[in-house]
This record gives C-alpha cells, sequence and structure tokens, in this order.
C-alpha cells in the first residue's frame, strides 16, 4: 500500500461520519461478542441500541391473518403498476394510511394532511434533508443536550452545518430553559454563526421524557421571536408509555397563526413505533409549502420502496389492528422500563423519571473516580469490558454532567434484560467495595 | 394548500435554486402528459409518453415468477424471517442479495468479469448513487467530465446539493457521437482555464440517450486518460443488460480485470435494477467500487439511502434462481431488439433517421431537417408543435446538453406494442404536415 492513491474528496475523508467515537467502539465489542443465552452467555448484552422488539408478535399476527397483503395476492395484477411506482409524491394509499396513524398516536387531538407528507428512507434522511432545506453551510442549528449521537452526521457531515449545544441539566430534569436557549443563541452570534433553526426530539432520546406543554409553548415563542425554523423529532411519539401525557408540536401549531406554524416542521419514522427499521420508512410533515415541495423533489435522492409502501398502506389502514398495536406497544415498554427501573433501583442506581421511549436514562455519578468526561469514559469502559453491558455513555450525547448513561431495554427479551440487570447489580456491588476500601 | 406561497421564514440556498431542475423543457413535456394522459380506450388522442425511459416490455416474466414462488415476496407459511428482516438495518446491506447482484452483475457480463459482493455498496436507486460517489469523490466548485448527449438528470443529481459541477465533453454526429480523445482534452483544458479541479469523468454506458455501447478500444482510451490526468471513473451501467447483443457490451470492469487490477482504485462502477429487470418503484442501486476506501466512505454515507430490507429479501430470492435470470435476461435482449427494430424501421418510413443504436429503451432520432434554425430554440419550437399537435412527449436533444440542434430521444419500451404503433402513425402524419408546410 506504498502509494497514496487517487484523492478522494474532504467530505469522504473527514471523520464526521462519527464512527470513531465510543459510541460505536461498544458496538464493535457487542458485535465481536454477542450475548446468547444458549451458544454464548457470558457474551456482552447490547444495551446501546434503541429498537423495539416488545411488539413483534403483533405484527406477526397481522401477517399470518393477512397473508396476502404481503405478496401480490392470487393475481399479481397489482404487481407491475407497483413496481413501476416511483412517484416521489408516494403511494396515496400509504401517505393517507401515515397521517392516520400520526392522528391515532396523539389521539386525535390534532390532524395531519397526507399532502403535506414527504416520505425519505428513514428518519435519518428526513433530518438531513431538512438540514439541507433550512441552512447554508456554515450555519447553526440549536439541539438541547444530551441529544442523539447520530445527529452529529446526519446533520453536519454532508450538509456544512454546525450543531450548537443548548445544555440542559439535572437540576431540573434535563428540561429546555428559555435561559438555555438563549445562552446557545448568543454563543453562536458570539463565534458568527448564523443560527437558521432549534431541533427537539420529543419525546426525548436519550432521556426518555416527553417534553410538557409550557415548554413547547415557550419553545414556539422562542424560535418565532429569533424568525428560525423548528424541527420536532417525533420518532418515538407512538412510545409514551401514556398516551396522554404526549404532546406534539402539532397541537401547539393548531392555535398559533400562519407565520408560526410556517416554521415548523415534523420528523416521523416507523423504525422505533413499530419496529421496522430495516423498512426504511421516514418521513417529514411539514406546514410550510416551499418546505414540503422542496424536500419531495429532495426525496428523489432517498424514496421508500414502493413494495414496502404498499404492505405497510395495508397494515397502517387496518384501524383495529393499529388501535391494538399502539395500545398493547405502550403497555409493554411500560412494563418494562418499570422493570428496568426497579432492577437498577435495587442496585442502588437512580433514573431519571420517565415516561417514554426504548431506554431509560440512569446515573451513576457516584461510582465516577473523577466528575470528568475521561472518569465517565473509564467507567463506562469498564462497564463494557468486566460487567459486558454496552450502555452510551452521555458524553456521546453532548451531555455536560459526567456519569449519566443510557440504557436500552426494548431490544432484547424479558431473560436477557434479567441477565443484564443481574450483571449491573454485581457490577455496582463490586465498584462501591472497592470505593470503600480505597476510602479505608 | 396555498399553491406557490413563498416561505415567510428563509430557506438555504440549495432549497432555493433551480438546481433541481424541474423548470426546464424536459419536465414541462411530462406535465403536458401528465395533464392529457393517453389512453387507448378513454383518451386516443391524449399525449403519448416517449420521454419516459423505463422497461416495460418483460414484466410477465417476473409476474410468472411470483405466481410460481409466491414465498419469494410474502413470508411464506413460516414468517419467522420477518422479525430478524425488519430489525435488519445494516449498512452493509443483506449478505445474500448483495452476493445475488455480484452474480446478476457477472450473468449480464456473461462472466467477462467478476464482481466481489464485498466491493457492492447499496443505495436507494442510481439516482442516490451517482449523487454518493459525486460527494465523495469531487468537492464544492469542482468538476465532473461528462461527454453529451447526456441523461438530463445528471444536472439534478451530480450537482444540486454537491455544489460539483458539470463540464462536458463534447461529442458529435460526425462520428456517431463516440467519445474522442481530443474531446476529452479539449474539456479538461476548458476546465483548467476556468480555474476548476477535474476530479472525474462520468461515462454512461450503454449511453443514455444515444442508445449505444461503448466500443473497447473508446473505454480503453478513456481508462488511459483518466489514469493519465490521476482523476476518477464512474462508469454508470444501469442499461448493461439492455444490450440487444449481448456480445456488444464491453464492461469497464473487463478492462480493469484485462489489465490486471492495475490503478484500478480510480474506478467505478453504478447498477441499479431500475432498467433491466423494470422496478423503478423498489429503489435499487448499487456503487461497485475499486477502491476500500471510497467502498467504506460510501457504505457509511449510505446510511441516508438505504434498500428496503424487505426488498433486499425479495430481489435476493429472485435473483437466485438462476433458470430464472439467464432466460429474463435473454428475452428481455429479444424483445428490447424486436422493439427498437420495429421503430426504427417505423421511423424510417417516416423520413427519420436515427443513430444506429445497440441498446437502451430509447433511439436517438434526428429532425434537423425540419428545424426552422438550426439552434435551441428552433429546436425548442419544433418539439413544443410535436407534444400540442402531433400529442408525443419526446425528450429534446438539448435538455441533454447536446451540442447539435434536432436530435431527440425517443423511448419505446414503456408502453404496449399498440401504443407504440399509434405513435409511430403520429410521427409519420406529422412529418407530412411538416414536409407540405416546408414545401409551401
Amino acid at each position: 500500500m506504498a502509494k497514496k492513491g487517487v484523492p478522494l474528496s474532504e467530505m469522504a475523508t473527514s471523520d464526521t461520519h462519527g464512527e470513531d467515537s465510543p459510541y460505536f467502539v461498544g458496538w464493535k465489542v457487542y458485535d465481536e461478542d454477542p450475548y446468547d443465552a444458549a451458544s454464548n452467555p457470558s457474551g456482552v448484552i447490547q444495551m446501546g441500541l434503541a429498537e423495539n422488539q416488545v411488539s413483534f408478535d403483533l405484527l406477526e399476527d397481522y401477517l399470518e391473518q393477512h397473508p396476502q397483503e404481503f405478496g401480490w395476492g392470487c393475481g399479481v395484477s397489482s404487481f407491475r403498476e407497483n413496481a413501476l411506482f416511483q412517484d416521489y409524491h408516494g403511494l396515496k394509499t400509504f401517505t393517507r394510511a401515515v397521517a392516520l396513524f400520526m392522528e391515532q398516536i396523539r389521539g386525535g387531538r390534532t390532524q395531519f394532511d397526507p399532502q403535506h407528507i414527504v416520505l425519505t428512507a428513514g428518519a435519518t434522511a428526513a433530518n438531513e434533508l431538512l438540514s439541507f432545506i433550512l441552512a447554508d453551510p456554515g450555519d447553526g442549528l440549536l439541539i438541547p443536550t444530551p441529544y442523539y449521537p447520530g445527529f452529529d452526521r446526519d446533520l453536519r457531515w454532508r450538509t456544512g452545518v454546525n450543531i450548537i449545544p443548548v445544555h440542559c441539566n439535572s437540576s431540573n430534569g434535563f428540561r429546555i430553559t428559555l435561559r438555555a436557549l438563549e445562552d446557545a443563541c448568543a454563543g453562536a452570534e458570539s463565534i458568527k454563526v448564523r443560527v437558521k433553526g432549534l431541533l427537539l426530539t420529543n419525546p426525548s432520546n436519550p432521556l426518555g421524557t416527553a417534553i410538557t406543554r409550557p415548554v413547547l409553548e415557550e419553545i414556539l415563542d422562542f424560535v418565532a421571536q429569533k424568525d428560525i425554523h423548528l424541527i420536532s423529532d417525533e420518532i418515538y411519539s407512538g412510545s409514551v408509555f401514556s398516551s396522554d401525557e404526549f404532546v406534539s408540536m402539532a397541537e401547539i401549531v393548531g392555535a398559533r397563526g400562519h407565520e408560526e406554524r410556517e416554521r415548523v416542521h415534523i420528523v416521523y419514522s416507523l423504525s422505533k413505533d413499530l419496529g421496522l427499521p430495516g423498512y426504511r420508512v421516514g418521513m417529514i410533515y411539514s406546514y410550510n409549502n416551499e418546505v414540503v415541495t422542496t424536500a419531495r423533489r429532495m426525496s428523489s435522492f432517498t424514496l421508500v420502496s414502493s413494495q414496502t409502501q404498499k404492505m405497510l398502506a395495508s397494515l397502517l389502514s387496518d384501524k383495529e389492528f393499529t388501535e391494538n398495536y399502539l395500545r398493547t406497544n405502550r403497555e409493554r415498554l411500560k412494563k418494562r422500563y418499570e422493570f428496568v427501573v426497579e432492577g437498577l433501583s435495587n442496585a442502588g442506581i437512580r433514573c431519571l423519571q420517565g415516561n417514554a421511549g426504548l431506554f431509560c436514562w440512569m446515573n451513576l455519578g457516584e461510582l465516577l473516580e473523577e466528575p470528568t468526561v475521561e472518569g465517565e469514559l473509564s467507567l463506562w469502559n469498564l462497564i463494557l469490558h468486566e460487567a459486558k453491558l454496552n450502555i452510551s455513555p452521555g458524553s456521546s450525547c453532548h451531555c455536560l454532567e459526567a456519569g449519566w448513561f443510557r440504557v436500552c431495554f426494548a431490544n432484547m427479551s424479558q431473560q436477557t434484560l434479567e441477565v443484564a440487570l443481574m450483571r449491573m447489580k454485581d457490577f455496582t456491588e463490586k465498584m462501591k467495595a472497592k470505593q470503600m476500601i480505597s476510602s479505608l | 394548500m396555498v399553491k406557490g406561497a413563498e416561505s415567510c421564514v428563509p430557506l438555504s440556498e440549495v432549497a432555493t435554486s433551480n438546481t433541481h431542475g424541474e423548470d426546464s423543457a424536459y419536465f414541462a413535456g411530462w406535465k403536458a402528459y401528465d395533464e392529457d394522459p393517453y389512453d387507448a380506450a378513454s383518451n386516443p388522442a391524449g399525449v403519448i409518453q416517449m420521454g419516459l425511459a423505463e422497461n416495460q416490455v418483460s414484466f410477465d416474466l417476473l409476474e410468472k415468477y411470483l405466481d410460481q414462488h409466491p414465498g419469494a415476496s410474502g413470508w411464506g407459511c413460516g414468517i419467522s424471517g420477518f422479525r430478524e428482516n425488519a430489525l435488519f438495518q445494516d449498512y452493509h446491506g443483506l449478505q445474500t442479495f448483495r452476493q445475488e447482484m455480484a452474480t446478476f452483475m457477472e450473468q449480464i457480463r456473461e462472466g467477462r468479469a467478476t464482481f466481489d459482493p464485498e466491493r457492492i455498496v447499496l443505495t436507494a436507486g442510481a439516482t442516490a448513487a451517482n449523487e454518493l460517489l459525486t460527494f465523495i469523490l469531487a468537492d464544492p466548485g469542482d468538476c465532473l467530465l461528462i461527454p453529451t448527449p447526456y441523461y438530463p438528470g445528471f444536472d439534478r443529481d451530480l450537482r444540486w446539493r454537491t455544489g460539483v459541477r458539470i463540464i462536458p465533453v463534447h461529442c458529435s454526429s460526425s462520428n456517431g457521437f463516440q467519445v474522442t480523445l481530443q474531446a476529452l482534452e479539449d474539456a479538461y483544458v476548458k476546465a483548467e482555464g476556468m480555474k476548476i479541479r477535474v476530479r472525474g469523468l462520468l461515462l454512461t454506458n450503454p449511453s443514455n440517450p444515444l442508445g449505444t455501447a461503448i466500443t473497447r478500444h473508446v473505454l480503453e482510451e478513456v481508462l488511459d486518460f483518466v489514469t493519465q490526468k490521476d482523476i476518477h471513473l464512474i462508469s454508470d451501467e444501469i442499461y448493461s443488460g439492455s444490450v440487444f447483443s449481448s456480445d456488444e457490451f464491453v464492461s469497464v470492469a473487463e478492462i480493469v480485470e484485462a489489465r490486471g487490477y492495475k490503478d484500478c482504485d480510480r474506478v467505478h462502477i453504478v447498477y441499479s435494477l431500475s432498467k433491466d429487470l423494470g422496478l423503478p418503484g423498489f429503489r435499487v442501486g448499487a456503487i461497485y467500487s475499486y477502491n476500500d476506501r471510497v467502498v467504506t466512505a460510501a457504505r457509511r454515507m449510505s446510511s441516508f439511502t438505504l434498500v428496503s430490507s424487505q426488498t433486499q429479501r425479495m430481489l435476493a430470492s429472485m435473483l437466485a434462481d438462476r433458470e430464472f435470470t439467464e432466460n429474463y435476461l435473454k428475452t428481455n435482449r429479444e424483445r428490447l431488439k424486436n422493439r427498437h427494430d420495429f421503430i426504427t424501421e417505423g421511423l424510417k418510413n417516416a423520413g427519420i433517421e436515427c443513430l444506429p443504436g445497440n441498446a437502451g429503451l430509447f433511439c436517438w432520432m434526428n429532425l434537423a431537417p425540419l428545424l426552422e434554425e438550426p439552434t435551441k430554440e428552433g429546436e425548442l419550437r419544433l418539439w413544443s408543435l410535436i407534444v400540442h399537435e402531433a400529442k408525443l412527449n419526446i425528450s429534446p436533444g438539448s435538455s441533454c446538453h447536446c451540442s447539435e440542434a434536432g436530435w431527440f430521444r425517443v423511448c419505446f419500451a414503456n408502453m404496449s406494442q399498440q401504443t407504440l404503433e399509434v405513435a409511430l402513425r403520429r410521427i409519420k402524419d406529422f412529418m407530412k404536415n411538416m414536409k407540405a408546410k416546408q414545401e409551401k
């Protein structure tokens, strides 16, 4: 490998893809030694992957009862039309079904017009598309911390847009405050970065909490006053344990005027609520016609397979199925969450009080040798290599307080979760014993 | 939805530019068709769409396969594979599917080239593949050289979000629009003169819109040229399965292998199932690169444009059936050839000459004798007449950046034989009327 080779672009050689971070190192360690109850019981348990596997049986039952919806039925006459369909407006039956599903999730408290839906291959693509459309290279998007590590790549890599963190802390349960928003804006101004928008994740990843109505109202006022955009990533909206505890930005917008509505864009996906990340179904819902038109054109680079659209249109149009699914899924996630929090509590570990999502946000501050990123990463390393648990360190989510970790609980069986909790208990017991000895 | 209202909240430069290309003649013709589409029964005087390069001639073969293998598209009698497939979002792509894509590409080239599945990166369509390569091989402000005439979509796909430019390599009818060393050198020098860094050359082989396979001699010359200039070569081979006589297609992969893989890290091939298999709705594209760093970067970047795991699985099944694929490729070629011969004969009867073609879903016809003036304006006026009087949507050469006025691309594989006959009759009548007018 003596020769350097034909040069690639700056983008290709930059590390903004983010794969050199601890977040991915943990995945690698898991990949090399994955837990399996039977064949590898001492392997690493993957608790760093926010996937929803608790409700698959419901989907499988549906498939078994409706086999014709997943092939092309007894006559394959619709195959041809479907295979040719590459219109970036998306399959009408599908966008309609998705709009209805989103309304169901919000208990009918909002209405979604299918014509404002732009489909993309996953929420990853939806967020990047909005970044391209709302901001120019060098501009900034405000994002409350802690946030999903993937945003560093999704919003910045190919767009050249910057992320300006809006720092939240545990003193008020990591809620977003006006003060934090103003500070972030001032910070951007001082480095001469033009802020173009604010991106919320509601419910929050990694916090596992739904944002409250007063905070949402405050945020919409803030973005209107600053004349910037608001992206509300609501991909976990169907995973709020009590459906009436979720307030969508769509509900807030309903009572507002045109000028405020125009700056609001919602991102959704079927990857989390329905547990179908492989199918690549994401979308942008924008109240802004120009954004809808532009996003639609840009979605040419990231269309959803027409085969997948057709199948899911069927599934999502079945109201009985979706009502039951949403209700059952919420109950099961709630149970899992309570089980994990209880188990962690028994191990002497406290979690942020959560009410949504596929993970909980736990505090291991007491176990740190030093309250720094380095201290957190040494602890994380220990947990990965000794307790054999891959969890996500708060620093990879840009959390300013050291010692917080995100623990996923919906991507494994109940039995595996029990094993994980047992390991966590053993680990903390050992750590506390060590601490006691060294303090003697 | 308020039509055409401009957003009061500013959008980015990328969003407001017109590089999406939809204001061009190419799309105006589509619009005329959309508003008045031909239907043999319900709208026999409507516009016939001859501007869409789709392959509908071999659908019956796919339909027959699905009829005989219902398990391929559903999940069969056991749905055990459903869960695993629905969760699969690994950007490496389904191993089985990559394997089958590699083998299919080898079959198309009749074993004259080999493809390593580990070098295949899947993307949601060739549109995404071409854009990805542009992001990876060139920086904003750099350029790619592209021989004219070329596919109008490249103006958007390669330039819009990337900020990369296109410098045309002008080809002329004097030698059947073949790419010459002189034309390549001229384009390169022009870029240099404009202080634009040339990063690569993009070929489409077989060519869209010419409908011709590039000869071995020209490919060798092209490969020498890019090597000498130390730039990349992208070979878009999405029509490779649509060469009428399989031995008339020479892939750049064959040249690379014949050279013992020397200096091949600059060569990248794009493929898709949209044209050969007629499945544009399923969004299946691929990059094949001989460059490890490009494969790695492309794989990471494909996160924004993954292929639905449901679709990968179904097609892996289908493509694994060698009997099916062999028969499909053979039959598809024959039918395309028949269509091609039929249309060129029909055009000849109408007094129209076409470039001798041996591939693709279209032919390149010369209407220069009908032009009032041999200019782009003259061509567009003639095109307008054809769209509105003959009611045929064909593609004007100027939208393909052809430097000679009067050439048009006419698609023949996206309609039934009957519709093609109607179209040819209309062309004949139109020619008669035009000649009568000219004589006056």
